[in-house]
């Protein structure tokens, strides 16, 4: 009975591809969005994903995110230096600063300080130059998605000469960095070159990057930081969570993207359910007829059930598909560098589509469990 | 008995005969319109028996299709028993009445209702894989009905690539295709001209009709009267008739 079951779903052309593109659309437009909007939030951490050796973030206690810090004196750094449990501890510099482009475009920056000696604060990865161009004086490494920012017109970046706040800066280096929430070029320099970069005022240094002696927890080291220097520590996680959690706090993206992926979910149930209806109204003088002949209301659900379950299966590859379509043709676009589908969201999507279709499922099989056999004499 | 001996009231008392393939007794039903009740049938009783084509006739609103829904098992009597094949259906449970049907009763429907999505084998294998039957052999089954009732070369078609007439045999194939004991047809030639429904009712004494199985046809078409073994006029949710053959002031 399943496989006419599945074959009265697949012989109504019209509504069986109507239903796979109300669960493929509203799959899409749940998982798509969702992972726009992870990603998305995820940027907010991109400074800490940056300095991926960090292991503990040091700052002034009212620092909140990489973006939003205050400065603090120089001196912090050796008082972190000398809490027990820290390996090392290196100053970082976070500042904004303003670019002339060759063609005389104004274009805002963030300038990274990174450690003089050990380059602590870098990307991991270099997409062209060595870490070590840093060294050469007035040098900067950009980040990837920055070029495309001030180079659109697909100028070479290496070897380029910037006017950094009124200094000179040679770009040395290219950086794979993952984007800030605002996909701002960042310049990433000594932190001593840095100093110069930006205005000067007493205290200049955002951040203290530390790391912890062997045997020792981060979660531990940071709050022997805390306590000894009353400064604030949090752990590269922890600091991470905090950038996320600035994002959703403090903009009205959860809302936005909550309201479309709500869309997404109604708009499924809307066309699913309008059409799964029609499809089994449609065919009610056969559910009759198979009552009659005796076919039980348990096997007519089941054979529900399964064209509920097929369209769903189909439909909800589809959406998954569409999405992983989406990212690959946008992959080359700076906004959607490094965008992945964590796989929490398909689940999410999952359980939508199989929610979707036991509303409308439930709502359309009523009337078929309601007919009376008796009907297909009348 | 009258000249067109008819038997009214003589079967109407009494318990049931052995031999009856349906024995009904004070079927009463009431349908609820409204604040109203109407009663649709009023006490009938009436054997069906096996081995003949039995015409259940009447005007539209006689009663006719509640009289065959309730003898068939598919709509419960307000009042009264009945027993098919010895079996008092309406003293079952819900599942077991679903499950004597499937295996005991064939319908044909007066719109044939065959699934328009799968080809005529399968709909006529429909009853057979209703009873768990594998497809494939219950598909090899209905194909050999199908030629018996020579559309064997249009099995493989769907519904729509087929003519009234096919789709009919189409019908008759999946009422038989189960062997079952009880055959009920609903105005099986209502769609069709006079001579085809003469060949399809012709056909159907020649598959339908054996000793142990009785079969029922619910008919306005007085084009067919002749061909009844046996006759039975409902006229207001009453028997006015029950012969061989209609009387002439029927």
């Amino acid at each position: 009975m399943l496989w006419i079951a599945i074959r009265m779903l697949t012989g109504d052309a019209q509504k069986f591809y109507g239903l796979l593109f109300g669960i493929g659309f509203s799959t899409l437009l749940i998982t798509q969005q969702m992972t726009i909007f992870i990603n998305l939030i995820e940027r907010g951490a991109s400074g800490v994903f940056n300095a991926p050796e960090a292991q503990v973030w040091v700052m002034d206690p009212v620092s909140r995110t990489t973006d939003v810090s205050f400065p603090m004196p120089a001196t912090a750094l050796d008082k972190v230096r000398s809490v027990e449990g820290v390996e090392w501890a290196v100053p970082h510099l976070r500042a904004a600063a303003n670019v002339r482009t060759k063609e005389g475009d104004l274009e805002g920056v963030a300038v990274i300080g990174v450690d003089d000696a050990t380059l602590i604060g870098l990307p991991k990865r270099m997409v062209a130059g060595d870490k070590t161009v840093l060294f050469a004086p007035d040098s900067v490494v950009i980040d990837d998605v920055g070029t495309t920012r001030l180079f659109s017109d697909g100028g070479q970046a290496l070897g380029e000469r910037l006017e950094l706040n009124d200094q000179r800066a040679v770009i040395r280096g290219i950086a794979d960095a993952i984007p800030s929430f605002t996909s701002q070029v960042v310049l990433y320099t000594r932190y001593s070159n840095a100093l110069n970069y930006v205005p000067g005022t007493r205290n200049r240094m955002t951040f203290v990057l530390a790391g912890v002696r062997e045997g020792e927890s981060p979660q531990a080291v940071a709050a022997r930081i805390e306590k000894e220097t009353g400064l604030k520590a949090q752990t590269h996680d922890e600091f991470a969570r905090a950038g996320i959690n600035f994002i959703i706090e403090n903009t009205g993206i959860p809302t936005n993207f909550g309201i479309t992926v709500f869309l997404g979910f109604v708009v499924g149930v809307a066309i699913v359910g309008l059409t799964f209806s029609l499809f089994l109204r449609d065919n009610i003088k056969q559910f009759g007829a198979l009552k009659a002949i005796g076919v039980t209301n348990g096997k007519i659900v089941q054979m529900v059930a399964v064209q509920a379950g097929l369209v769903g299966l189909i439909g909800y590859a589809l959406g998954v598909v569409g999405t992983v379509l989406f990212l690959k043709a946008f992959g080359g676009n700076p906004f959607f560098k490094g965008f992945y589908i964590p796989w929490q969201i398909p689940l999410i999507s999952l359980a939508a589509v199989v929610v979707i279709l036991a509303i409308t499922g439930f709502i359309a099989i009523r009337s078929v469990l309601k007919t009376e056999p008796a009907a297909v004499f009348r | 008995m009258n000249a067109a001996g008819s038997i009214v009231g003589t079967r109407a008392i009494g318990g049931c005969d052995p031999e009856a393939a349906i024995c009904a007794r004070g079927i009463v039903r009431d349908f609820e319109a409204g604040q109203s009740t109407i009663r649709v049938l009023h006490g009938i009783d009436c054997d069906i028996r096996p081995g003949e084509m039995t015409y259940i006739v009447g005007e539209s609103g006689s009663g006719k299709t509640t009289l065959i829904s309730i003898m068939c098992g598919i709509l419960y009597p307000t009042a009264g028993e009945v027993r098919v094949f010895g079996t008092d259906i309406y003293k079952l449970s819900d599942s077991d009445l679903v499950r004597f049907r499937l295996h005991n009763i064939g319908f044909i429907f007066q719109q044939y209702n065959l699934i328009p999505s799968i080809d005529a084998a399968a709909n006529a294998a429909v009853p057979l894989i209703a009873q768990g039957v594998p497809r494939e052999e219950a598909r090899e089954r209905a194909k050999v009905l199908l030629e018996r009732l020579n559309i064997g070369d249009q099995a493989d078609k769907l519904p729509r690539q087929l003519s009234g007439g096919q789709q009919q045999r189409v019908a008759i194939a999946r009422a038989l295709v189960h062997a079952p004991r009880l055959v009920v047809c609903d105005e099986p030639t209502a769609a069709l001209d006079a001579s085809s429904g003469r060949r399809v009712m012709d056909l159907l004494r020649e598959v339908a009709i054996a000793p142990d199985r009785a079969c029922i046809i619910v008919t306005h078409d007085n084009r067919i009267f002749d061909l009844a073994d046996r006759i039975i006029a409902l006229e207001d949710g009453r028997i006015t008739h029950d012969g061989t053959a209609m009387p002439d002031d029927h």
